[in-house]
């Protein structure tokens, strides 16, 4: 059966969420990774969750992104290993370079924490595979630096490589080009701000985020 | 022991939405003569050396490796003491 992992910095905050989606709603095994562990146990998909890893310190995601745990996982994804980073994970992800550009403080100076509608821009992908292309789909965004910011040339090789897999319809904090989520060059770590680990059922407002999980089970079990 | 200044701004390109309300706040209590506010971070290390040039080179490195962020800052290092 397949095994993910959820790696829990001093300040994760969504690690439990996640943990239960993966547990209760789709079935999987799923063991919590410490950031201070040398190794990897044998997974099959690895979570970074959301929450404010060393209180955000220095910057989101910087002093995380630099925890003895990176340097396996930067191994398990030069071997093809699928990593998804929600929030505070995507921005771990970017500080740990295996994802470009860098999520700067939103627009507006505020916390946006609501529900938002998102296109999907890339199905083709592990994560997205269950949406269909152009889709418009709702998941909540809970953050304070969520602009995503990369220079012109990175983000025209996003567009162009077909690497931008979600864009919001109403940008709630200045990202460019509306950019909510994109995948790395090999399409094997996803990084995102909104949480699909919220939106796993109807009565939560949207289940939309539960494709997200079933998508890379979906692509781990064909 | 050696005292390093380091100096953290955000690149002139990047918008920096603390600068900007503080800009305005400043403007709201008449100081219309404010141009522009830019806010960054400031540190001050003490390194165990008695060598300025060999104690600048590792500020440095230490701004490249994990103080600041090369997309979206810019950094200047001093010696103090």
């Amino acid at each position: 059966m397949i095994k993910f992992g959820v790696v829990i910095f001093p300040g994760s905050n969504c690690e439990l969420d996640t943990i239960y989606v993966i547990s209760e709603i789709i079935k999987r095994d799923v063991v919590k990774i410490w950031h201070k562990d040398k190794h990897l146990p044998e997974v099959q998909c690895i979570v970074l969750p959301g929450g404010f890893a060393y209180g955000d310190y220095l910057r989101p995601g910087a002093i995380a992104s630099r925890s003895p745990i990176m340097q396996p996982i930067k191994e398990y994804v030069k071997n093809g290993g699928l990593v998804l980073g929600v929030c505070n994970g995507f921005q771990v992800l970017t500080e740990a370079n295996l994802l470009p550009g860098a999520l700067i403080r939103n627009i507006g100076t505020r916390f946006v924490s609501k529900r938002v509608k998102l296109k999907v821009e890339n199905n083709n992908t592990p994560f997205t595979l269950l949406f269909n292309k152009g889709e418009i789909i709702e998941l909540p965004v809970a953050h304070k630096d969520g602009n995503y910011y990369a220079p012109g040339e990175i983000v025209e090789d996003l567009k162009t490589n077909n690497r931008l897999v979600l864009s919001y319809i109403d940008n709630p904090n200045g990202a460019i080009e509306n950019i909510a989520g994109i995948v790395n060059e090999q399409c094997n770590v996803f990084g995102l701000m909104p949480h699909p680990e919220r939106a796993y059922e109807k009565i939560l407002g949207s289940d939309d985020g539960l494709r997200v999980f079933s998508s890379i089970v979906n692509y781990l079990e064909s | 022991m050696i005292k390093v200044e380091i100096n953290i701004d955000p690149k002139d390109n990047i918008f920096d939405p603390q600068g900007k309300t503080v800009e305005r706040a400043l403007k709201n209590l008449n100081f219309a003569d404010v141009a522009t506010v830019r806010i960054g971070k400031h540190i001050i290390l003490t390194v165990d050396s008695d060598d300025k040039a060999m104690v600048l080179s590792r500020a440095r490195e230490m701004c490249d490796s994990l103080l600041s962020n090369p997309l979206i800052e810019k950094y200047s290092v001093n010696i103090l003491e």
